[in-house]
C-alpha cells in the first residue's frame, strides 16, 4: 500500500500532503522534513527511485511542483510513478491546465480529486472519465442543491 | 518535455500576479484566485489564501494568521447563528491554517456539525476537516460516528462514500468497533452502487489492517472472492485489495481466488488495447489490475490444478512476448505501465522458482534492462535480479552479467543505481568470482558515497570471510578494507579479524608479517593499529627472526603509533607491550622504560595510568613463569555466527536479529584485547539470589527481641538451608582463634584472607576474594549464614564481582554484633562458574566467642578471690593434652594475648604458670572468665583451666584453647 503522498515546491514548500496510515504530528513534521531534503537535493536525470528505511520513495517533478510517494516495499514502483501521472492529469483535467497555484488555492478540491482516485492507501479507481465523472457530479449536486436551497419559497 | 507537459508552468501568470498584488488591495487580491474555479468558489477564503502568500516574512504572516483565528473564534462564539457557508468557510480556512503548519485547537465541534448539514460541500468541508485534522482518540469520535452511521444509511451513494472515506481516512479503533460489522454488509449487498462498492472494499481493507479481530470472517467472506469476477473493472481493482490482505493471513479460506485471478488475468493479457475502453492506459490494458493480480498469484503456491497452470504460464510468456515487442507509444507512460506488469511477472516467476525456462527468460530480460538508457529500468533491473540470484535455476544466468554490474558500479551517475549494483554483486557472489567482486568493490570504496560506505565495508568483510579459501587472502583484504575506508570498519569488522587469526594457526604468521608492513605506512589508521597492536602482541614472535622485524623494530613501529591515538587504543597498546615483555624479554628494560615514563605512569586517564603501573609492577616482580602464565596467548574463541554478518542483518532490517545476541557478540569483542574493556559490564554480576543486601541488611543492629537466645536464626534460615548441601570447611578456622588477619582459604582458584577487629561486644570483618585464574569467575555469590546466636550484620560494600584480569581482588565488609554467648560460628557460602562447572563452597568463618573479649588487669589477690568464687562444677572446666605446637614462653605469651584476654603477671605462684582474666561483652550481659595454663615442658602437656561466670562457656573456651598450643 502506499503510506503517504507529498506536494511540494522546489522551495520546499508544502502543497498538499495526504498520510494513509494514523501518524503522530511530530512524525509527520519529520518526514516532510527528510522528504523535501532529500528529494531536493537529488541530482538532476537520476533514478525517481530512493530507499528510506524500509519503505521505497518514488517522486517526480512537473513544472516547479515535487509529487513525493512513499510505498511499502513490495510495491511496484513504476506503477507509482503512474499513480502520481494520473493524479496529475487528474488535476490537470477538473482544472484545465493545472498549476501549482491551483493547487494552493483549490486545495480542498485538490483533496476531493485525490480521495475519489485512492484511498486507504490503494488504487479506488484506475478510470479517468469515472473518476472526472463523479467530481463533476458533485460539483453540479452542490450547485442544484445551493440552487434549490436559495430559491425563494412561494 | 511531455513529463511537464500536463503540469503548466505558472511562473508568467504569477509574476503578473504579484505585479497586482503590490497594491496590497483586498480587493484586487482577491482577483487573484485562478481563474479557473469550478463549484463554489469560497470568495474570503481566497482572498486570505492570497494575504498570506503577500506576506514579506514569517512574523507578518504569523501576525495574519492569529488576525484571522481571532476573527473565526469570535464569529464562533457570536450568538448569531452562522449560516452553513460561513461555518463551512471559516472551518475550510482553519484547515488551511493548519495544513500550513499551526496548531488549531478549535473549530472541530464547528465541522462535526457540518457534517450533518443537508449541502453536500458543507458535508464534504466537514468530512475533510475531520479527515485531517481528528486524530483517533478525540472525544468527538461519538459524535463523528453517529453522523457517519446516518449518512451509511441514507442510501445516497455520495454522502456514503464521503461516509466511507472518513473512516478510512480516520481508521481508529472505536470507528472499527462501531462499523466493522455494517461495511461487509454494505459490500456484497446486491442493490449497492459500484462506486459505494469500492469504497466499502478499501475501507474494509482500512479496518482489517488496523484491527484484524473486529473484522470477522463470514458469509461474505466468499462473496468478496467472487467480486474477482465483477463486470466493473474499478471494482475488481478495489476488491483485489482487500482480497490480497485477507488472503496472505487466510490462505486456505481464500484460495478459490487463484483459479478467479488466473482467469481474470488471462482475459485483461489476451486483451486488445481498447478492449478495456478507459482502463487502458496509454495502450496498456489495466496495468494497475493486472500487477494486482500477479501481486494475489504470489500468495499462494503454483496453482496444482493443470489447466490453471497452464493457463497462467501462458499469460506469464504472453507478458515476457509482450516486452520485446515494438513499443505503441513513444511515451513514457506506456512504457512504465508495460514494464511494471513486465516486473510484477518476473516477481511471481521467481516466487514459484519452479519453471527454469522463465527464469532463465526472466533474467535475460532483466539483462536488456541493465543497459537501457533509462536509469529507472536499470535500476529496477539491478534490484530485481538480486532476488533471481538466489534462485538455482538462474543464479548462472545472472553470473553472466557480472561485468556489466561491475561497470554500473563504476560508471553510474546515481548512487542509488550503485547501491543496487552493489546489492547485485553481493548476491551474485560465490566461490568462483569471490576474488573479482571482493576486488572491484574494494576499489570501488576508495572513491564510494559516503551514505553507503560503512554498508559496503561489512558486505566485503562477509565476503571475504565466506569465500576465503585460503586465510592470507583474507588477512589482506581486510587490511586493505581498514586501508581504504578505515572510518567505516566497525568494531565488529576487525574483532572478527582478530577471531579468526587467533583462531587459525596457519595464518598467523601471514598475519603478522602483513600487519607490520601495513603498519609501515606514514599514516595508517587507527584501527590499523588496534589489530597491529593486538597480533604482533600475540604473534610478533613469528616474525621476530627477520632482522627487519626484530623485537625491537617491532615494538618502535607500534609506539611511534602510540601518541596519535584514543585512549581505548592505547589501553590496546599497552597490554600489546607487556605480551612483548613476555615474548622478548630483550625488548624489557626499554618497555619498562615506556612505562615508567610520567606519560604513562601519571596519565590523567586512570585506564591507562593503572595499566602502566600493574604492567610496570608485573613486569619487575614476576618471573619468568609467572610472566608465561599470565601473559599466555589467548585461547581460541568459540565458533559461532559471524558478527558482522549480525550487523548486516540488523542494518537491513529490524528482527532479522535479536538484540541480546548482538549485544552478546559485542561484549565477546570486548574482551578481545584481554580485559582492554574493564568497564562495567565485563565483569560478572551476582544473581540476585545470593545478593548479599538480601540478607535483611537493613535489620537494626541490636533489634533483638527478648525472647530467646537463638534471636536471628530464622533471619538466616533460608539462607541456611542452601549452605548445608556443601561440606562445611572449617580447615582454617581454629587457626584464626587467637589472631584475627591471615589467609583463610586457598585453593586453585581462590583464595580468600581475612582481617577483623573487635570492640566490646561488636566487631567487622573484611573479606577478600582473590581469583587466581585467568578468566572471569561467572555468577559469583556469597551468602553469609549464622546458625548462632550471633548478628551478622553485613554492610556490602562494593558488589563481589571479579574484575577480568588475573589476580583481581574484591573485597566484602561483615559486621557482626554479638548478643548473647554462643557455640556455633557463622558460615560462608561461596557460588561461582569456572570453566563451565559450578563451583561450591562453605567455609565457617572464624568468629568465636574469645573475640569479644575485653581484657582485665587484676592483682593477685583480686584474681584467687574471683576464681574462688566461681567454684560451681558448671563453671570450670579443666582439659590436660599434648603440645601440638612450640612451647617456648614468647610463643605462648603471643597466642594468649592474641586471645584477647589481659595476661597477668605475677599472679600464680609458679613463674612457669601463665594466668590470664577477661570479661566477654555480649549484648545481653558481661561474662567474667579466668584463665589458668600450666605447661609441662618435660611431657610436653599442658593442663588448661577456665573459670566463668557463665555455665557452658568456661567449656566451650576450653575446646578452642586446647587445640591452639
Amino acid at each position: 500500500m502506499m503510506r503517504f503522498l507529498l506536494l511540494f515546491s522546489r522551495q520546499g514548500r508544502l502543497r498538499l500532503q495526504k498520510w494513509f496510515t494514523p501518524m503522530m504530528d511530530r512524525e509527520k513534521k519529520k518526514i516532510i522534513r527528510d522528504m523535501t531534503t532529500m528529494v531536493l537535493s537529488r541530482q538532476p536525470r537520476t533514478c525517481n527511485f530512493m530507499q528510506w528505511k524500509d519503505l521505497k520513495i518514488i517522486y517526480k517533478r512537473y513544472a516547479s511542483l515535487y509529487f513525493c510517494l512513499a510505498i511499502e516495499s513490495q510495491e511496484n514502483e513504476l506503477l507509482a510513478l503512474e499513480v502520481i501521472h494520473r493524479y496529475v492529469e487528474l488535476l490537470d483535467k477538473y482544472f484545465g491546465n493545472v498549476c501549482e497555484l491551483d493547487i494552493i488555492f483549490n486545495f480542498e478540491k485538490a483533496y476531493f480529486i485525490l480521495d475519489e482516485f485512492l484511498m486507504g492507501g490503494e488504487i479506488q479507481e484506475t478510470s479517468k472519465q469515472i473518476v472526472n465523472r463523479s467530481i463533476d457530479a458533485s460539483d453540479m449536486l452542490q450547485e442544484t442543491l445551493e440552487e434549490y436551497m436559495s430559491k425563494p419559497a412561494f | 518535455n511531455e513529463i511537464t507537459l500536463a503540469f503548466r508552468r505558472q511562473r508568467k501568470r504569477a509574476a503578473n500576479r504579484d505585479k497586482v498584488n503590490l497594491a496590497r488591495c483586498r480587493r484586487t487580491a482577491a482577483a487573484n484566485m485562478p481563474a479557473v474555479s469550478k463549484g463554489d468558489g469560497m470568495r474570503g477564503l481566497a482572498v486570505f489564501i492570497s494575504d498570506i502568500r503577500n506576506c514579506k516574512s514569517k512574523e507578518a504572516e504569523i501576525k495574519r494568521i492569529n488576525k484571522e483565528l481571532a476573527n473565526i473564534r469570535s464569529k464562533f462564539k457570536g450568538d448569531k447563528a452562522l449560516d452553513g457557508y460561513s461555518k463551512k468557510k471559516y472551518v475550510c480556512k482553519l484547515l488551511f491554517i493548519f495544513l500550513l503548519g499551526h496548531d488549531i485547537d478549535f473549530g472541530h465541534m464547528e465541522a462535526v456539525n457540518l457534517l450533518s448539514s443537508n449541502k453536500y460541500t458543507e458535508k464534504q468541508i466537514g468530512y475533510l476537516f475531520i479527515s485531517v485534522l481528528v486524530n483517533s482518540n478525540s472525544e468527538l469520535i461519538r459524535l463523528i460516528n453517529n453522523a457517519i452511521k446516518n449518512d451509511l444509511s441514507s442510501r445516497n451513494p455520495t454522502f456514503m462514500c464521503l461516509a466511507l472515506h472518513c473512516i478510512a481516512n480516520v481508521g481508529s479503533r472505536e470507528m472499527a468497533e462501531a462499523f466493522a460489522s455494517e461495511i461487509p454488509r454494505i459490500l456484497v449487498a446486491g442493490d449497492t452502487m459500484d462506486s459505494v462498492k469500492q469504497s466499502a472494499a478499501l475501507c474494509l481493507l482500512r479496518l482489517y489492517k488496523t484491527s484484524p479481530d473486529l473484522v470477522l470472517m463470514g458469509e461474505w467472506t466468499s462473496r468478496v472472492v467472487h467480486l474477482l469476477n465483477d463486470q466493473h473493472m474499478g471494482v475488481v481493482t478495489a476488491a483485489i485489495s482487500l482480497i490480497t490482505c485477507l488472503s496472505q493471513k487466510n490462505p486456505d479460506e481464500f484460495k478459490t481466488c487463484v483459479s478467479l485471478a488466473v482467469s481474470r488475468l488471462s482475459r485483461i493479457v489476451s486483451s486488445a488495447s481498447t478492449d478495456l475502453q478507459d482502463y487502458t492506459y496509454y495502450f496498456v490494458p489495466a496495468p494497475w489490475l493486472s500487477c494486482k493480480l500477479l501481486r494475489l498469484l504470489q500468495c499462494y503456491p503454483p496453482p496444482e490444478d493443470g489447466a490453471v497452470k497452464g493457463r497462467l504460464v501462458e499469460c506469464l510468456e504472453t507478458i515476457l512476448n509482450k516486452a520485446q515487442e515494438p513499443p505503441k507509444s513513444k511515451k513514457v507512460q506506456h512504457s512504465n505501465a508495460k514494464n511494471a506488469i513486465l516486473f510484477e511477472a518476473i516477481s511471481l516467476i521467481i516466487h514459484y522458482d519452479s519453471e527454469p525456462n522463465l527464469l532463465v527468460r526472466a533474467c535475460n530480460q532483466l539483462g536488456q534492462f541493465l543497459q537501457h538508457r533509462e536509469t529507472n529500468l536499470r535500476y529496477l533491473a539491478l534490484e530485481s535480479m538480486c532476488t533471481l540470484a538466489s534462485s538455482e535455476f538462474s543464479h548462472e544466468a545472472v553470473k553472466t552479467h557480472i561485468e556489466t554490474v561491475i561497470n554500473a558500479l563504476k560508471t553510474e551517475r546515481d548512487v542509488s543505481v550503485r547501491q543496487r549494483a552493489a546489492d547485485l554483486l553481493y548476491a551474485m557472489c560465490d566461490r568462483s568470482n569471490a576474488k573479482q567482486i571482493v576486488a572491484e568493490m574494494l576499489s570501488y570504496l576508495e572513491t564510494a558515497d559516503y551514505s553507503i560506505r560503512e554498508e559496503m565495508v561489512l558486505k566485503v568483510a562477509i565476503l571475504a570471510e565466506k569465500y576465503a579459501v585460503d586465510y592470507s587472502w583474507y588477512v589482506d583484504t581486510i587490511l586493505n578494507l581498514i586501508r581504504i575506508a578505515g572510518d567505516y570498519v566497525s568494531e565488529e569488522v576487525w574483532y572478527r579479524v582478530i577471531q579468526i587469526v587467533i583462531n587459525r594457526d596457519d595464518v598467523q604468521g601471514y598475519a603478522a608479517k602483513t600487519v607490520f608492513e601495513a603498519l609501515q605506512a606514514p599514516a595508517c589508521h587507527e584501527n590499523m593499529v588496534k589489530v597491529g597492536g593486538y597480533i604482533l602482541g600475540e604473534f610478533g614472535n613469528l616474525i621476530a627472526g627477520d632482522p627487519r622485524s626484530s623485537p625491537l623494530v617491532q615494538f618502535n613501529l607500534l609506539h611511534s603509533k602510540f601518541h596519535l591515538c584514543s585512549v581505548p587504543t592505547r589501553a590496546l597498546l599497552l597490554s600489546a607491550y607487556i605480551k612483548f615483555i613476555n615474548l622478548f624479554p630483550e625488548t624489557k628494560t626499554t618497555i619498562q622504560e615506556v612505562l615508567r615514563c610520567d606519560s604513562q605512569i601519571r596519565n590523567s586517564d586512570v585506564e591507562l595510568q593503572q595499566r602502566a603501573v600493574e604492567y610496570l609492577k608485573l613486569s619487575s616482580i614476576a618471573s619468568t613463569d609467572v610472566l608465561a602464565t599470565v601473559l599466555e596467548e589467548m585461547p581460541p574463541f568459540p565458533e559461532r555466527e559471524s558478527s558482522i554478518l549480525a550487523k548486516l542483518k540488523k542494518k537491513k532490517g529490524p528482527g532479522a536479529v535479536s538484540v541480546t545476541e548482538l549485544e552478546d557478540n559485542k561484549r565477546e569483542g570486548g574482551e578481545l584485547n584481554g580485559g582492554a574493556d574493564r568497564g562495567p559490564d565485563s565483569a560478572s554480576t551476582p544473581s540476585p539470589s545470593g545478593d548479599l543486601l538480601g540478607i535483611r541488611a537493613a535489620a537494626p543492629i541490636g533489634a533483638a527481641p527478648a525472647s530467646a537466645g537463638s534471636l536471628l536464626v530464622d533471619v538466616f534460615s533460608e539462607a541456611g538451608i542452601a549452605v548445608s548441601s556443601a561440606a562445611v570447611n572449617d580447615e582454617g578456622f581454629l587457626r584464626f582463634v587467637c589472631k584475627n588477619n591471615g589467609v583463610l582459604f586457598e585453593n586453585q582458584l581462590l583464595q580468600i584472607g581475612i582481617k577483623s577487629e573487635y570492640r566490646q561486644n561488636l566487631g567487622r570483618m573484611y573479606l577478600f576474594y582473590g581469583n587466581k585464574t585467568s578468566v572471569q569467575f561467572a555468577s559469583f555469590t556469597t551468602t553469609v549464614s549464622c546458625p548462632g546466636e550471633l548478628q551478622t550484620h553485613i554492610l556490602p560494600k562494593g558488589f563481589p564481582h571479579f574484575k577480568g584480569y588475573c589476580g583481581a581482588q574484591i573485597q566484602q565488609v561483615l559486621n557482626i554484633e554479638c548478643l548473647t554467648d554462643f557455640i556455633d560460628a557463622p558460615l560462608l557460602n561461596i557460588k561461582f562458574r569456572y570453566g563451565g562447572g559450578l563451583q561450591n563452597l562453605t567455609l565457617k568463618l572464624p568468629v568465636t566467642i574469645n573475640k569479644f573479649f575485653q581484657p582485665t588487669e587484676m592483682a593477685s589477690q583480686d584474681f584467687f578471690q574471683r576464681w574462688k568464687q566461681l567454684s560451681q562444677p558448671q563453671q570450670e572446666a579443666q582439659k590436660i593434652f599434648k603440645a601440638n605446637h612450640s612451647m617456648d614462653t614468647e610463643v605462648l605469651k603471643a597466642k594468649l594475648l592474641g586471645l584477647g584476654t589481659a595476661l597477668l603477671d605475677n599472679v600464680d605462684p609458679n613463674p612457669e604458670n601463665y594466668v590470664c582474666a577477661g570479661v566477654i561483652q555480649t549484648k545481653s550481659q558481661q561474662i567474667g572468665c579466668l584463665l589458668r595454663l600450666e605447661p609441662n615442658a618435660q611431657a610436653q602437656m599442658y593442663r588448661l583451666t577456665l573459670r566463668c561466670s557463665k555455665d557452658l562457656v568456661s567449656q566451650r573456651l576450653c575446646d578452642l584453647l586446647a587445640e591452639q598450643f
